[in-house]
């Protein structure tokens, strides 16, 4: 095993920087730091490559989050695990809840240690159930940097490396800034990209793609729960801040002054949609006292951006408000987990994060960023200590051979290239609408994915694209395989279910409490698994 | 989208270039850095809070450009108010452990 200073080894070679490593992490976020922290203090040497810079990167990094930080007690623990249950349609894993709770309350506690400023109330407490990105985020690239981790900012990946057996072995992509390109070898790979936002600017998730879905599905993964994808955010119709927390003080109103009939944060929104498909909606926050006022000053500081930057008291006057899709990135669905140790269904491929899926512990419902939050240091955790015993057993590699699994966009092929700005409008204008995704019904999904399935067909034998729009490229072909995905299994599920809700099934039907598979890029494919046994004492709705 | 690099206030550190995490400003051979893809931010504000000189503006317009009042947002102290609030100035330090999310949470 390599000491716990050792780095991971670099050569260059003519336009290409290449590394030997035993673990690669794809993506600098929470999950990420996580990962590549945790595998490096396990004594692997580590590459963590982000596709923008590893601090600011991502949908933690510019926001605020609530973190699931629940203490070691058993009334507690059970009442946070029973919370949310019937919200997620039963489809949660206590086993997996309580490791997370675990996990979770040990890595917040770690955070304090390594001097994260919690705040202290009045009764002298230190309180740790929430958590201030920007901050959050500059200690862990300190971590991770202290830790030996050699980071690769402004460098996404493209594709993955498999070896002879299929195993995946490393990947290769282009570091922006210096246009040219990098190649890891590794003998493990966390995957920590993120889940898909398909470029709905909710903040600061532009660089959430889903690039990480398409690598790992040409590499064969399997993804679960990709129905659960359909969150949308509050945020001012011309912004980016999205704080959906805080609108649970607003009163929401038509154009002309009427309140929105059943509107609200939180077990209202779809209301908000139907409204917005009619015309303009507002937002008021004027149920918050002047105290609430005052902590939500202190509590998102950038909530109050878009408004005190256009000059709008939020709590005296209205503002427009929109739904921005949040995807992945606040659904639940991602690539499956396997085992305990984050394993995916591929040989030397983990996951954490909102890469992964977070049925095991919100089941068909996020509890908002919280439980997300929870998550990725959770399995940002077990999926960094686990990839660095995977390469520790495997040893040396001498003679190993790579090859690349990256498909569309990157192939020599016979069609021409596509326009990568045409696909994700393509793309946007079938999972952005209301009336498609939020609001969902059987005809309108089996058309809309008739039309993804199309779309897919003509890029697929698309030309290999050129160093300048090979990103662009392969980010459009991502969002479009994670639509595909989403669509399949939201049809397959015939009934309302987590967030997953169809006008034509708007009951939760009992028989179909399981979870859905899914996968393919040329064909995709669907099926079901059983969901965990239900807690005692605890009735299914 | 980002709109202001103050000309006077930068000092071509390009800490700007480095932590934009969509890559929207360009360093230059000579001077100060540019924005070079406007397009591509995602209104975010991280290089605000970045930037140790508040020479950088973030419009809270996501989509589209805005013209701006550079000198208006010099003397009514927008400039480098994201970096106040979040404590990130030697005279706001007492701020980054001021979060008051556990009074809304209830917790």
């Amino acid at each position: 095993m390599t000491s716990r200073s050792a780095r991971a080894a670099k050569t260059s070679v003519a336009g290409a920087v290449e590394y030997d490593a035993d673990v690669l992490v794809l993506g600098g976020g929470p999950a990420g730091t996580w990962a590549a922290v945790a595998a490096a203090s396990h004594g692997a040497t580590v590459v963590l490559a982000d596709k923008g810079f590893c601090g600011t990167s991502g949908a933690t990094a510019a926001a605020g989050t609530g973190i699931w930080y629940v203490e070691p007690d058993a009334d507690k623990r059970e009442a946070a695990m029973a919370g949310r249950e019937a919200m997620g349609g039963y489809l949660q894993d206590r086993g997996w809840m309580g490791r997370v709770l675990d996990r979770t309350y040990q890595g917040v506690n770690q955070l304090a240690d390594w001097g994260y400023p919690f705040p202290v109330s009045e009764d002298g407490r230190s309180r740790r159930n929430s958590l201030q990105g920007p901050e959050y985020m500059r200690l862990m690239r300190r971590r991770a940097k202290q830790a030996g981790v050699t980071i690769l900012d402004h460098s996404p990946a493209l594709e993955l490396l498999l070896d002879d057996a299929g195993a995946v072995a490393g990947a290769t992509g282009l570091r922006r800034q210096q246009g040219d390109t990098w190649v890891v070898r590794a003998k493990a790979v966390v995957m920590a990209t993120g889940g898909c936002g398909f470029l709905s600017k909710t903040l600061g998730s532009n660089v959430l793609t889903g690039d990480g879905y398409l690598m790992a599905a040409e590499a064969g993964a399997e993804f679960s729960s990709m129905e659960f994808s359909n969150p949308y955010a509050i945020a001012p119709a011309f912004g980016s801040v999205t704080k959906t927390l805080f609108y649970g003080w607003a009163t929401f109103t038509h154009e002309d002054g009427s309140v929105v009939p059943g509107a609200a944060s939180k077990g209202g929104r779809s209301a908000i949609a139907r409204a917005l498909l009619q015309g303009p909606v507002y937002a008021k926050l004027d149920k918050a006292d002047a105290a609430t006022r005052a902590a939500m000053r202190h509590a998102q500081p950038n909530f109050f951006l878009p408004h005190d930057r256009t000059g709008i008291d939020p709590f005296e006057q209205r503002f427009p408000i929109t739904l921005r899709l949040e995807g992945t990135i606040r659904g639940t669905g991602g690539l499956r987990i396997t085992a305990e140790n984050c394993a995916t269904s591929v040989t030397g491929l983990f996951a954490a994060g909102d890469a992964a899926t977070r049925e095991l512990i919100c089941g068909g419902f996020t509890g908002g960023g919280s439980h997300n939050a929870a998550w990725a240091m959770s399995s940002g955790y077990w999926s960094g200590r686990a990839a660095a015993v995977h390469a520790h057993e495997l040893g040396a590699v001498h003679a190993r051979g790579y090859s690349r699994a990256g498909t569309v966009g990157l192939q020599q092929r016979q069609h021409r290239r596509y326009d990568p700005a045409a696909l994700v409008n393509a793309v946007q204008d079938e999972v952005f609408p209301y009336h498609i995704n939020y609001l969902r019904e059987g005809g309108r999904l089996t058309a809309s994915l008739a039309r993804l399935d199309a779309l897919w067909r003509g890029v697929a034998g698309a030309d290999a694209a050129d160093n300048a729009t090979v990103r662009r490229t392969r980010e459009s072909a991502a969002m479009l395989a994670t639509a595909r995905w989403m669509y399949r299994s939201a049809l397959a599920r015939t009934e309302s279910r987590g967030m997953h809700r169809r006008d034509d099934f708007p009951r939760q039907d009992e028989a179909q409490r399981r979870y859905i598979t899914s996968g393919g890029l040329d064909e995709t494919w669907i099926a079901f698994r059983a969901a965990p046994a239900l807690p005692l004492l605890e009735a299914a709705e | 989208m980002i709109e202001v690099i103050a000309d006077e206030r930068c000092t071509s550190c390009n800490i700007c270039v480095t932590v934009c995490p969509t890559n929207v400003f360009d360093k230059m051979s000579e001077g100060i850095p540019v924005i070079a893809r406007q397009g591509d931010c995602q209104t975010c504000f991280m290089c605000e809070l970045y930037c140790p000189e508040d020479a950088l503006f973030v419009s809270p317009f996501a989509d589209t450009p805005r013209e701006i009042d550079v000198k208006a947002i010099k003397t009514n102290g927008l400039l480098g108010s994201y970096r106040r609030a979040v404590g990130w100035t030697e005279q706001t330090r007492a701020l980054r452990s001021v979060d008051r999310t556990y009074l809304l949470l209830g917790g």
